[in-house]
């Protein structure tokens, strides 16, 4: 019998990126300095960057592994991700006493888990992928070992994402048993020919796949795991699962959707515009009462979710472009934010509550200023990047005719204004109260520079990352 | 031969004690052990699935199944054993250091 070997040449990136995460693991061994591990693991994701601008495109392995633009796109959000996060942890885990090397390689290999699901043309491709992911990401959670704050969040995600998974495998299985296939473009073509878009299982299924991945973005009513996660996780964790899971989720999400079940919308829409509304209530009204600050961003990202869940409902090129160019503008302000919020925590202060922000602007009004940017970016104020995120998520929603719904977004998108807007209220208009000395690193600035300038920047020039998500998905 | 369908309503029945299981019971290996309930429920179907359409893609998922939930327990069992060093607990109910 002849065994050919695939074709690697599309996969590159994922197979460079193993290497490095197994290269990262193996230097934690040899190298003291946990610094220098936080540098190569950059060093070699901006590595892994290029080659995926140099690999060619196409799929691979049959067509169970695919390299286009629309996966190119999601990778590059990753990357952003995982350098921006690593940046932002280089002192915070020396302050949390956790300076441990398999941390970055964790990150390695859960980023890697994304980029899989973001490439994957099978099912059995996405489970995987998304097991990988999940898997480092429980670790990361508790990796404050001494706290029980952390343990409980690891017990916590480890829970709710181990049942969310089987309720993925069962929709995968109905899926399989329905069409014979677990390929995602066989899948479609299956469900076009027969005319199987209102049969009663494939509806089961899609209810099925709608409650895992609901889990992964944390929509409502699934979202019951984040707040305790992002409250307890190590805060540069929570800044990193905040974006690169719920974008890994999107991705499959956009693709198993759009291409599996493109002609079962009917099926899909009536399940996620109310999925949608709910996550937007649920995540702007209950940020309302919060007291802790990253609870309250967990709320928020829930929100952000409910937002982008729009650029999914429109079914078309338009709106899935918005909803990647809303995750790209997301993973800058939310780790800015995240980023300012690192700041706060030092030996024996924690620093995540939000009267710990009383009168910041005084005493630390560099730190206050950038936290105010990021809070106008969050709620959606010009001339930042999350005025601009939003406007053409709702423009795409109001094209595709749905104009009641970005009415709702638009109502709790004002609600949101006063939670964010609180913490700005809270920094320039009381009188501090503690002493708070902020922990300020180079590293740490450089993050929050490059967060900065790129929300200002996609603020005022706004189109030139929108035709770059409208080109990535050309030909999706 | 025992048709395809009653493999079937045993993948759903296992999988719907599985799902109360999980709801239910308040000892966190037990919630544990319902998710792995969960899981071999979906290899029954998919197994039987495999085997009535005669196509191999179900067994080899049913394979990656079972490889994962290993993984999945080894990290599961080691995340309990960080929480029970700080407080001697495995009741689901005294987790609550986060609320609201």
């Amino acid at each position: 019998m002849n065994f050919q070997l695939p074709d690697l040449a599309p996969m590159m990136p994922e197979l460079v990126m193993t290497a490095l995460a197994l290269v990262v693991l193996l230097a934690d061994l040899l190298i003291r300095k946990k610094e220098v591990i936080a540098l190569i693991s950059m060093a070699g994701v901006a590595f892994v960057a290029l080659t995926l601008f140099y690999a060619p495109g196409g799929a691979t392995f049959g067509t169970m592994y695919i390299s286009d633009g629309y996966s190119t796109f999601f990778k590059v959000i990753f990357f952003i991700n995982v350098i921006l996060s690593v940046l932002i942890s280089i002192k915070y885990i020396a302050v949390e006493r956790v300076n441990y090397g398999e941390y970055y390689s964790l990150i390695l290999f859960s980023t890697i888990g994304m980029m899989i699901m973001a490439s994957a043309g099978d099912l059995i491709v996405l489970y995987l992928g998304l097991e990988l992911m999940a898997l480092s990401t429980y670790v990361l959670a508790g990796f404050i070992r001494h706290d029980i704050k952390s343990n409980e969040a690891a017990l916590k995600y480890f829970l709710l994402g181990a049942f969310s998974s089987a309720f993925l495998l069962y929709g995968i299985s109905l899926v399989y048993g329905l069409t014979g296939t677990t390929d995602i473009k066989a899948i479609a073509s299956f469900i076009s020919e027969k005319g199987l878009a209102d049969n009663l299982s494939l509806l089961l299924s899609v209810a099925f796949l709608v409650v895992a991945f609901g889990f992964k973005i944390a929509a409502a009513p699934f979202h019951m795991w984040a707040p305790d996660v992002y409250e307890g996780a190590p805060t540069s964790i929570t800044a990193f699962m905040s974006v690169g899971p719920k974008a890994a989720g999107f991705a499959v999400l956009g693709r198993v959707f759009m291409v599996a079940f493109a002609s079962a919308k009917v099926d899909w829409a009536v399940i996620l515009i109310p999925v949608a509304i709910l996550t937007m209530a649920v995540g702007n009204i209950v940020a309302l009462s919060q007291t802790n600050i990253k609870r309250m961003l967990a709320y928020s990202s829930i929100a952000h979710a409910g937002y982008a869940l729009l650029g999914i409902i429109t079914a078309n090129n338009d709106g899935l472009a918005s909803m990647m160019n809303y995750l790209m503008i997301y993973a800058f302000m939310n780790i800015g934010a995240f980023a300012v919020i690192i700041m706060l925590r030092s030996e024996g202060f924690k620093g995540d509550n939000i009267s710990d922000y009383e009168g910041l602007a005084k005493t630390h009004p560099l730190a206050a200023m950038l936290m105010l940017i990021f809070m106008f970016s969050l709620t959606g104020i010009p001339p930042t990047a999350g005025f601009i995120g939003k406007l053409y998520i709702f423009m795409s929603a109001i094209n595709a005719g749905y104009t009641w719904l970005v009415v709702i977004a638009v109502i709790f998108s004002a609600i949101s204004a006063y939670f964010y807007l609180r913490i700005v209220m809270y920094m320039y208009m009381k009188e501090p109260k503690t002493d708070v000395s902020l922990t300020t690193s180079f590293s740490n600035g450089v993050a929050l520079a490059v967060t900065t300038v790129a929300v200002l920047v996609i603020g005022v020039l706004p189109a030139s990352l929108l035709e770059l998500a409208k080109a990535a998905i050309s030909g999706f | 031969m025992v048709p395809l369908s009653w493999y079937m309503v045993l993948g759903a029945v296992v999988f719907a004690i599985g799902v109360f299981g999980f709801l239910s019971r308040k000892n966190i290996i037990i919630v544990f052990m319902s998710i792995e309930l969960m899981l071999n429920a979906v290899n029954i179907n998919l197994i039987s699935m495999s085997h009535y359409i005669q196509d191999l893609r179900g067994q080899i998922l049913a394979f990656f199944v079972i490889a994962v939930a290993a993984a999945e327990a080894a990290i599961g069992l080691a995340i309990v054993i960080a929480l029970f060093r700080n407080k001697a607990t495995a009741h689901v109910d005294e987790v609550k250091e986060m609320q609201g």
